[in-house]
Order: C-alpha cells, then sequence, then structure tokens
C-alpha cells in the first residue's frame, strides 16, 4: 500500500545457490517468522526497500491529517468535534511510530522530511482527493481507515521488527477510526433525504480511489515477487483488495445505499465479490502529482514545517544553553 | 545546518506492570520536553504510570551476534533450577 514507486530488488529473486552465507541465513530467519532487529545484517536492498515502504507509510499518516483537519472546526455536534480531534492526534502518533521505526534502518527523521517535500517520497494516493463536506468525514473513517485496517492487519506479519510492532500498535488504535466513522456515516445514511444524499454521494467519489489504495494488481506489481520473499509484503495487493471488497459490501447494504459499482456481484464459485478494478490511469497520474489535492497537501506540509523552525531552533537553543550553564556550575 | 533534536528512548510502566517496557522513541531537545511528549504519545489510553526517557546515545546495548557466545554458559547450568532438586514430601513445602 505506501510501496508505490519503490524498486525492491536490482535484479529478480535469487535462488539458494545463487545466496551468499549471510543472505541464507537471513532468508532462513524470516523463512522461520524471526523477525529482523535493527543491529542484524540484512541485504542492502531491503533496508532501503523498508526504508522507502515505512517511510512512505509515516508520510501518509501525517499528510492524512490534512483531509480530516479540514473539518475539525466544523463538526456538527460537540462530541463528534471531539472524536475527531482525537482521530487526527492518533494519526500524528502513527506517524511517530513509523518515523521511529524507519529510523532505527539508518535514516534520519530530518532526511524523511526533506525527501518528502522535495517530492521523492510519497504518501498513499488516497490523501491527494479533498473531503467536501461531513459525509466524507464519515466516509473517510470508514472506507480509508477500513481500507488501511485490512493492510495493517496483515503487515503485523511483517519480517522487520519495529515495523511489526509499530502495526500492532497502530491496529489497536484504528479500530476505533473505523468504527467512528462507520457510526457517522450510519446517522446520516438513516437521516433526512438530503443526509442520506450526501452519505451516498461521498460513498460513490471514495469507492474507487479506495480500491487504489491497495496499489495495482498483481500483474503489474513488478517488485511484488522479492518483497514477498522478505516478507516486507505479507499478502497481495490483489488478496487484500478482495479481503475489503468482501467485508465491505454487507456494510453499504446495511446502510440502505445503493452499491457504488453497478457490476459488484456475489460469485458462488470463487466465494467472493466479483467487482470492476479502478481506472489505473487515473491512479498513476495521481501518484505522479495530478490528483485534485496533490499541490496543497504538499503546500501545507512545507509551510507546517517552515513555520515551525523557530519553535525547533528555538528549544534546542533554549535546552543547549540549559546545557552549558549546569556544566559551568558544576 | 543539522540542529536535530536528539533522539529519546521511550519505557513506561502500566498501572498493573512491574517494570518499564520499551514503548518507541522521539524527538525532542530536552529531557522534560521528551517526558511531556511521551506521556501525549505513548499514554493516550491509560497505557501508563510512570515514564522513563533516556537519550539513544546513553544506551549501551548487547549486539545481536552476541547472543551464543554471550548468554550460552547459563545453558549448562540446570542446577540452578529448583528442579533439579528433589526434596522428600514429608518436610512439607520448600
Amino acid at each position: 500500500m505506501y510501496a508505490q514507486m519503490i524498486k525492491t530488488a536490482k535484479s529478480g529473486v535469487k535462488s539458494r545457490e545463487e545466496m551468499s552465507e549471510e543472505e541464507r541465513a537471513f532468508q532462513d530467519k524470516i523463512d522461520n517468522d524471526i523477525k529482523i532487529e535493527p543491529r542484524d545484517w540484512m541485504p542492502d536492498d531491503y533496508r532501503a526497500t523498508l526504508i522507502r515502504q515505512i517511510g512512505q507509510h509515516a508520510h501518509s499518516e501525517v499528510v492524512g491529517q490534512l483531509p480530516e483537519g479540514n473539518w475539525i472546526t466544523r463538526a456538527p455536534t460537540l462530541e463528534r468535534k471531539a472524536i475527531l480531534l482525537a482521530k487526527v492526534q492518533d494519526e500524528a502518533g502513527h506517524g511517530l511510530y513509523l518515523y521511529s521505526a524507519a529510523e532505527t534502518l539508518g535514516e534520519s527523521r530530518d532526511e524523511l522530511i526533506r525527501l518528502l517535500h522535495e517530492g521523492r517520497m510519497k504518501y498513499s494516493s488516497i490523501f491527494n482527493y479533498p473531503t467536501l463536506n461531513w459525509a466524507d468525514i464519515g466516509a473517510v473513517g470508514w472506507l480509508v481507515d477500513g481500507a488501511a485496517i485490512v493492510n495493517q492487519v496483515a503487515l503485523q506479519r511483517t519480517s522487520y521488527g519495529p515495523y511489526a510492532r509499530a502495526m500492532v500498535r497502530i491496529c489497536k488504535e484504528e479500530s476505533f477510526h473505523a468504527r467512528q466513522g462507520y457510526d457517522a456515516i450510519t446517522k446520516m445514511a438513516f437521516g433526512t433525504p438530503e443526509q442520506k444524499r450526501m452519505a451516498q454521494d461521498a460513498l460513490n467519489r471514495m469507492w474507487f480511489p479506495c480500491l487504489m489504495m491497495f496499489g495495482p494488481s498483481d500483474a503489474e506489481s513488478v517488485h511484488g515477487e522479492q518483497s514477498m520473499a522478505w516478507k516486507i509484503k505479507v499478502k497481495s495487493n490483489d488478496e487484500l483488495r478482495q479481503q475489503y471488497v468482501d467485508q465491505t459490501i454487507p456494510q453499504i447494504e446495511y446502510l440502505g445505499l445503493d452499491l457504488p459499482d453497478p457490476d459488484i456481484k456475489w460469485n458462488e464459485e470463487t466465494g467472493h465479490y466479483d467487482f470492476t478494478m479502478p481506472d489505473w490511469k487515473e491512479f498513476f497520474d495521481v501518484i505522479k502529482g495530478n490528483g485534485p489535492c496533490n499541490r496543497d497537501r504538499l503546500r501545507d506540509r512545507v509551510k507546517a514545517w517552515e513555520d515551525g523552525a523557530w519553535v525547533r531552533d528555538g528549544l534546542m537553543a533554549h535546552a543547549q544553553k540549559r546545557a552549558a550553564r549546569k556544566v559551568a556550575a558544576e | 545546518m543539522n540542529n536535530e533534536w536528539p533522539l529519546w528512548e521511550v519505557f513506561i510502566r502500566g498501572q498493573h506492570g512491574l517494570s518499564h517496557r520499551h514503548v518507541g522513541s522521539l524527538h525532542a531537545p530536552d529531557a522534560e520536553t521528551a517526558i511531556r511528549n511521551a506521556r501525549d504519545v505513548y499514554t493516550r489510553r491509560n497505557e501508563g504510570v510512570s515514564i522513563w526517557v533516556v537519550e539513544a546515545r546513553h544506551i549501551a546495548a548487547t549486539a545481536p551476534g552476541d547472543k551464543g557466545p554471550l548468554f550460552e554458559p547459563s545453558e549448562s547450568k540446570v542446577y540452578r533450577h529448583p528442579t533439579f532438586y528433589d526434596i522428600p514430601e514429608e518436610v512439607g513445602h520448600m
């Protein structure tokens, strides 16, 4: 999900004969579900891929605060405002857990942020879409966090220890995110005709962008094989996407809303729902920078960083001054 | 110019816990801010009653490769375990 534009290995997956002794020992650990920890030996490509994937996952959490933060001052009730504040605060925390995990691999926080601001690291495509009204806030919690949960539950078994542990912590907190969103949408779906119309519209606009969150079809996923062998990726894009569709259709039907894709149909033979794939041209276009909100998102992130410089520098200068005074006094 | 805040490791003891457990890390300019930020990030759901923060550079740790040779001696000293000894039942619990 966060592996957009990541090239995992320069060549294909190595056979055991082609591996060095270190590589074989490393692969054995992974195959036996022994976690790789920060100071263990690891192939350069494993380290580089994880820095990018965990880093982009972290960026997604922080950029993801923007479309929701947008509505904090306009929540319909005090309770909804408090809930939204708590969710956005959680996202900052999730970003932190992930930045911390990425840093254990040897990349500094400042460097990860610099790469994001220069457009050289990405974040999940979904956050390049706007939240147009309150129904979108419910839909984001329900459908976007819902999709993230499917991916993150699988990643609890990823091979890199700090990443897996961050996933466990995040999963515990994320289920409230999905539930509060579904709760908000439920109110609207069973509310006035106008509220129901807004809920339907939010679902219609978010559905395909949410399916895109899982990344391109497995057939197009060039570096999926090495990522799977190293358990950087635990389940394939298509597997996760199917799981998401299967769990979400009953949720839509309960609300009495129309299915966002007329070709969604239960397939008795496969035991899954058939559905239409999203428009992949749109996906790649959005990743490249041409989605509705890409420029706004990056501008807001860069502004927050630059406007906060005086706080970071000031606190650092203050701490250094106090430390110097303490040494002088001893 | 690199003015990055130093890295701190965070340890929390839960309400029903006996010891502090490592929960993650964060950047902060000093100890007070590190503790306040640790409270905000790692105890949003009542996870802890006590917080320790240590600058990461002050932590000395064993290297993963040391595991075998460093800890192996304890594997062959079975007489350190109570179950090694047969105490007659007549003497009561010991």
